[in-house]
């Protein structure tokens, strides 16, 4: 399947602010693709997730995001790399709960849930890769003229 | 629309007081360390003060990721063992549903539509629990 990509950027995942301003690029571009507010709501909460994740176990990535097309659908793909340690075990790490350290565990399986289309690409000592993508939905049909 | 203001870069949430009641507006994007520093906030202010409930108004805020579901979930938790009650406020729809497919329960959160009816809940309680010795409550 061919997708086209376009309108590429990259931001930093540093510090806590990092984290707000990853937030709010995925907001805005959500929010300008014509997602919905709630699978606006869905993604940016999973970017949120895995953000963090590269920020506090990965120790500072980056996020790259792609608006990308698929037989007249429009989508975003987001990126998140890092070069920490790498997760051993995948299936663990995408179980619910599982945190080793005191998180809930759930960011990352839930993150999972959140997005239509989501791959992880870590091993132990080789950083970790997250990419997800969501499409926006045909909307509904419109009531009246507007 | 108006430009959404960056959050200052310090944080800041209002926190009001109202009687026994901690009224907690969160709003905008809260950055990891602000909501870290509200659960300590919140934490000496209940145990200080005679503190009988705990209002988190939600209303304007756009996301909870696990993050600040387990600021929540950790500040209910500690407002219970110094006997009060956490009510959270105004969650968006969009939030709430997100939140459930996330797998976030919240346990120990009790939630309302509004601060209106969180204040009416915690009020109802209050009223309710047994007075000690030279405290009195008046009726409007
Ligand atoms: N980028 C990463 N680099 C290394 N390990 C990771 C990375 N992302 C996740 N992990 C591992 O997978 C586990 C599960 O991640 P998950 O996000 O689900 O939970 P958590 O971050 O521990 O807690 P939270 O619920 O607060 O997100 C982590 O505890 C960590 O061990
Ligand atoms: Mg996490």
């Amino acid at each position: 399947m061919t997708h086209t990509e376009s309108v590429s950027a990259r931001l930093p995942l540093t510090s806590d602010l990092d984290l707000v301003r990853a937030r709010q690029h995925v907001r805005q571009m959500t929010a300008e693709l014509g997602f919905s507010l709630v699978e606006q709501t869905k993604l940016v909460t999973a970017a949120s997730e895995l953000a963090r994740n590269a920020l506090v176990h990965g120790g500072g990535g980056r996020m790259e995001c792609a608006e990308v097309t698929d037989g007249g659908v429009r989508g975003l793909r987001l990126v998140f790399s890092d070069d920490g340690p790498g997760i051993a075990d995948l299936d663990q790490a995408l179980s619910d709960g599982y945190t080793s350290g005191e998180g809930l565990g759930m960011g990352l399986p839930g993150a999972r849930r959140l997005v239509h289309e989501f791959s992880v690409d870590s091993a132990r000592g080789r950083g970790t890769t997250v990419t997800v993508t969501s499409w926006v939905a045909r909307p509904p049909r419109p009531r009246e003229g507007s | 629309m108006t430009g959404e203001a960056a959050p200052p870069p310090d944080g800041y949430v209002p926190v009001l007081r109202l009687g026994g009641i901690l009224l907690v507006t969160l709003q905008g994007d809260l950055y990891d360390s602000t909501a870290e520093r509200l659960r300590q906030d919140i934490g000496r202010t209940v145990s200080d003060d005679a503190v009988t409930g705990v209002v988190i108004d939600l209303s304007g805020v756009e996301i909870v990721d696990s993050f600040m579901g387990r600021v929540l979930s950790d500040i209910a938790a500690m407002t219970r063992l110094l006997a009060a009650q956490t009510v959270v406020a105004g969650m968006r729809p969009a939030v709430a549903i997100t939140l459930v497919e996330l797998g976030l329960t919240l346990p120990g959160l009790r939630t309302a539509l509004s601060t209106e009816e969180a204040m009416n809940l915690l009020g109802a309680e209050v009223a309710n629990l047994p007075r000690t010795a030279g405290a009195r409550r008046e009726r409007p």
